[in-house]
């Protein structure tokens, strides 16, 4: 019995240091969101294309869709980009653009010079539908499906790990859902 | 020209004020009550931008339209709870500087106390077992330093 009081402090050196290293594999600017498994919010935005032209959530019900927040000023948004188009350009999903904070001919530049990945932008000059989106960082990407539920969030640049992955077989599964629940 | 300006400023302080008591809600609060309030709210929230800091410090660009966020919603006279359920739908509990106690915050909220209680513990345990043990299980109070040699630790200076 007096020779297990030396472990005492041990042990708990040992829980001490399991918490730590613990911290040291969370990532802090990763905060889960809370509206994975909620409805998108409801939004409608003119098109950045076409002002004149309204788009929303409504409009999408019955496809799994992405929406990728993005702005010209973003420079994270521009290492994502390459990544973007080669993953448009397997048509895994139409991908919304939600230009964030931004002037309109300024990121219509922008699209010129680094090329289109979205079947549409949307233009949220004000921030408000990215404040209903619980985003904080851009660029960042989320996966919408056919019952217009967010399903996966990612914040900060996308990686073709992460679209390979992740998003890839998670779109694979959503459209095999039936959407009659709706 | 000043006496017709202060005379329609009076005025629209009173269409004001009138607007304020045929309103239902609570009396609408004026500039500095509002910012007051606003600055309060902001100071309970955190900036996910520029995570140690509050919305009411952070300048980030998230944290200013978090802000005039608060500042319309409370001149819409919504509550203070309203406004942090606003936030924690979109951004999660991470945001409030003060999560709510629930079951996966109880280690957060106690898990302190209970380490601190717990060492209190300890230290009365062996306190006391202390106590109780015989005068031989100590040293004696004249060390050696003192006991078994002649001089004194530290000589006088002459």
């Amino acid at each position: 019995m007096k020779n297990l009081k030396f472990i005492v402090p041990l042990v708990m050196f040992m829980v001490l240091a399991a918490f730590l290293m613990q911290g040291l594999k969370l990532n802090p600017r990763e905060v889960p969101s809370p509206l994975i498994g909620k409805p998108a919010p409801a939004f409608s935005l003119p098109r950045l294309d076409d002002p004149a032209q309204q788009l929303g959530t409504r409009d999408l019900l019955g496809k799994v869709w992405m929406l990728n927040v993005w702005a010209s000023w973003c420079a994270a948004c521009r290492d994502e980009h390459p990544h973007l188009i080669e993953f448009s350009r397997r048509k895994a999903a139409p991908i919304y653009g939600l230009n964030h904070k931004d002037k309109r001919p300024d990121a219509q530049r922008w699209l010129e010079k680094f090329g289109d990945p979205y079947t549409a932008s949307l233009s949220d000059s004000l921030g408000k539908v990215s404040i209903d989106f619980g985003v904080y960082g851009v660029p960042e990407t989320f996966v919408i499906d056919k019952r217009g539920i967010i399903r996966f969030k990612h914040i900060g640049p996308v990686t073709p790990e992460v679209l390979r992955d992740k998003v890839e077989p998670l779109l694979k599964r959503l459209q095999a859902e039936d959407d009659s629940a709706a | 020209m000043t006496l017709q300006r202060s005379g329609m400023a009076a005025a629209c302080i009173a269409l004001a004020a009138l607007g304020a008591m045929a309103s239902d809600g609570p009396p609408s609060l004026n500039a500095a009550q509002l910012e007051a309030r606003t600055q309060k709210i902001a100071a309970e929230l955190r900036c996910l931008v520029c995570q140690n800091q509050t919305i009411a410090d952070s300048s980030a660009d998230l944290a200013v339209d978090l802000r005039s966020q608060v500042r319309q919603m409370l001149g819409q006279g919504k509550s203070e709870s309203e406004i942090y359920d606003y936030m924690t739908a979109r951004y999660g509990d991470f945001i409030l500087y003060r999560p709510p106690v629930k079951e996966t915050t109880l280690l957060l909220w106690f898990g302190p106390v209970a380490v601190l209680a717990g060492g209190l513990a300890a230290l009365m345990l062996v306190l006391r077992r202390r106590v109780q043990l015989a005068p031989s299980n100590f040293e004696s109070d004249d060390s050696e330093f003192l006991g078994s040699d002649n001089e004194p630790a530290n000589p006088p200076p002459r």
